[in-house]
């Protein structure tokens, strides 16, 4: 049923401070799938999401153990080029954050760095990425207006859209649909499973339904240890857990 | 008996509430009038000097013998922006860096332990930095004028702007800090997650997001540089003249009131030139500060 793997996690613990935030992480990511990790509130879930690009260096009181392997190489060896690596992962976040830019030039923003500079190039790239996130109907008319003028679904849409134009392997995202209302999640989890086609998307959440909508493999996670991990099927139906179990059926309190 | 003693109550604290919102208003109020009340005073007690000279005379017109009834500001409005614009352009870059590596580079204590070295910088009271400007900057200033072979006391357009930097640098400092902190994490994520790097992140995009609150940090600058007075008064020179060079001597507006009011008011029309001196700052001031504050709400609509 699942075949390769795109990121293999081993032996992989993050304390913040003196606090354990995640216990003795091992699993593999399956290739073209989409992941959900699911989990209650403060389990590690958005951490664990972070530690796969290594934002966690952002935050200074982070301190990481193990390994984390994409394409053979350790992303927490901290000898690597990570901005390469990152381009790789496409972020998408729990509420939308654009860039304080133009519509147009938040989905330029990560090509313009890698050095594309040819106009008509960017241009094209921008009405395909907005077409992928179907929003360029809604927008190709006030493409140089500020992106923080479009409504926070629109913004989150875009946001995918900006992730996707750095051509990533991978889509990370963290709660995606936890700012949006009921028909912005939808068209969310509709594009996911649209692009789960040509990409491995690794989602966060805590809503079950939406898991049992979108999942192909699902880890759980409770209290910063993985509890459970396999394939939708398996989790859904038959889990092994009692704590995953009681999840599933919502008696968990 | 009952029902009345209820409705006293009532009564009394309709009242109350009423009254309350009363005071309060009141204090608003006050505090709303205030510039304008300012403003007024200045211009009727300055009136006196434009019932004899044109406004373009008093502005332009650089000779200045209150004796023989000539009053010409330029040098002191030249003197002024001089002082103002090269300490801002000291402090601006300065405060800019190291707001920059204190939110973005540095551990989490380093902040913490600047955070009160600010704070003391900001509340040295001016006089003692205009002693450690006679001290150190006056013969610093004179040394370093030897070697562009310009001879000075140290008394300069320069040393005032070097001392005024120091002095405006907690206040620009303390809000850029602000401004850094208060940018999401988020916005970093999405960039680096985009592959830029950590430059490439504050560059394009904390900065330009920090952009109306860095503006708004300068305009404090510029207006606290503008009118700050004794500090300034000391190292600067006081000689009446349109400095040709920042190693020269000059006579910033506020040294000027400060030095002169009180002194010779029997010289007719000085007080009155005294009081305009302080309108050109109450102007200039208020000018900067709209300025700024225009250049942010542009912005904001922009991104």
């Amino acid at each position: 049923m699942i075949n390769g793997s795109i990121i293999n996690i081993e032996g992989l613990n993050l304390h913040i401070g003196n606090k354990h935030i995640l216990k003795d992480i091992n699993v593999k990511i399956p290739e073209k799938k989409l992941t959900v990790i699911l989990g209650p509130s403060g389990c590690g879930k958005t951490t664990l999401l972070k530690s796969l690009n290594r934002l966690t260096d952002l935050y200074p009181e982070v301190k990481t153990q193990g390994k984390i392997f994409n394409g053979g190489i350790d992303i927490l060896n901290p000898k690597i080029e990570i901005t390469e690596l990152r381009k790789k992962m496409g972020l998408l976040a729990q509420s939308p954050y654009p860039l304080p830019m133009s519509i147009y030039d938040n989905i330029t923003y990560g090509l313009r760095i890698s050095g594309r500079r040819k106009k008509r190039y960017l241009s094209k790239r921008v009405e395909y990425y907005l077409r992928q996130v179907s929003l360029w109907e809604e927008v190709k008319d006030r493409l140089k207006d500020p992106a923080s003028a479009l409504s926070i679904g629109q913004q989150q849409r875009l946001c995918l859209a900006r992730g996707l134009s750095v051509d990533p392997d991978i889509i990370l995202a963290d709660e995606p649909t936890s700012a949006l209302d009921p028909v912005s999640s939808r068209e969310i989890e509709e594009l996911f499973l649209k692009l789960k086609q040509r990409y491995t998307i690794v989602m966060v959440t805590h809503i079950l339904r939406q898991a049992r909508r979108v999942a192909d493999y699902v880890i759980f996670m409770y209290l910063g240890e993985i509890v459970e991990h396999g394939t939708a099927e398996q989790i859904f139906e038959n889990p092994q857990n009692q704590i995953t179990k009681a999840y599933i059926k919502g008696t968990y309190s | 008996m009952r029902s009345f003693s209820i409705l006293n109550f009532k009564v009394r604290r309709t009242l109350r509430e009423n009254l309350s919102a009363f005071w309060m208003k009141c204090c608003y109020l006050l505090i709303l009038a205030m510039p304008f009340i300012l403003l007024i005073g200045l211009l009727l007690k300055s009136s006196l000097l434009f019932g004899e000279h044109s406004l373009m005379e008093l502005i332009f017109s650089s000779e200045w013998k209150p004796l023989s009834g000539k009053f010409g500001f330029f040098p002191f409005i030249i003197s002024s922006l001089w002082v103002t614009f090269i300490s801002i352009a000291i402090a601006a870059p300065v405060c800019l860096l190291t707001a920059i590596y204190l939110t973005q580079y540095a551990k989490r204590f380093v902040l913490k332990i600047m955070q009160p070295v600010i704070d003391i910088l900001a509340g040295i009271p001016s006089v003692i930095y205009g002693v450690w400007g006679i001290i150190i900057i006056v013969p610093f200033v004179s040394k370093v004028a030897g070697w562009f072979n310009v001879s000075s006391s140290g008394y300069s357009i320069l040393t005032g702007a070097i001392v005024l930097a120091v002095m405006i640098i907690p206040f620009v400092l303390n809000i850029l800090i602000e401004v850094y902190k208060t940018i999401p994490i988020e916005l970093s994520e999405a960039s680096l997650s985009l592959g830029a790097t950590k430059w490439e992140t504050i560059k394009k995009v904390l900065t330009r997001k920090a952009y109306p609150g860095i503006i708004s940090s300068f305009g404090l600058g510029v207006s606290r540089a503008f009118g700050e007075t004794i500090a300034v008064l000391m190292v600067v020179g006081n000689v009446v003249q349109i400095p040709s060079g920042i190693f020269q001597a000059g006579y910033p507006l506020p040294a000027l009131i400060a030095n002169n009011y009180g002194e010779m008011l029997s010289i007719p029309l000085y007080d009155s030139a005294l009081m305009f001196a302080a309108l050109i700052l109450f102007v200039v001031v208020t000018f900067f500060n709209m300025g700024s504050r225009y250049i942010i709400m542009h912005y904001e609509k922009k991104i």
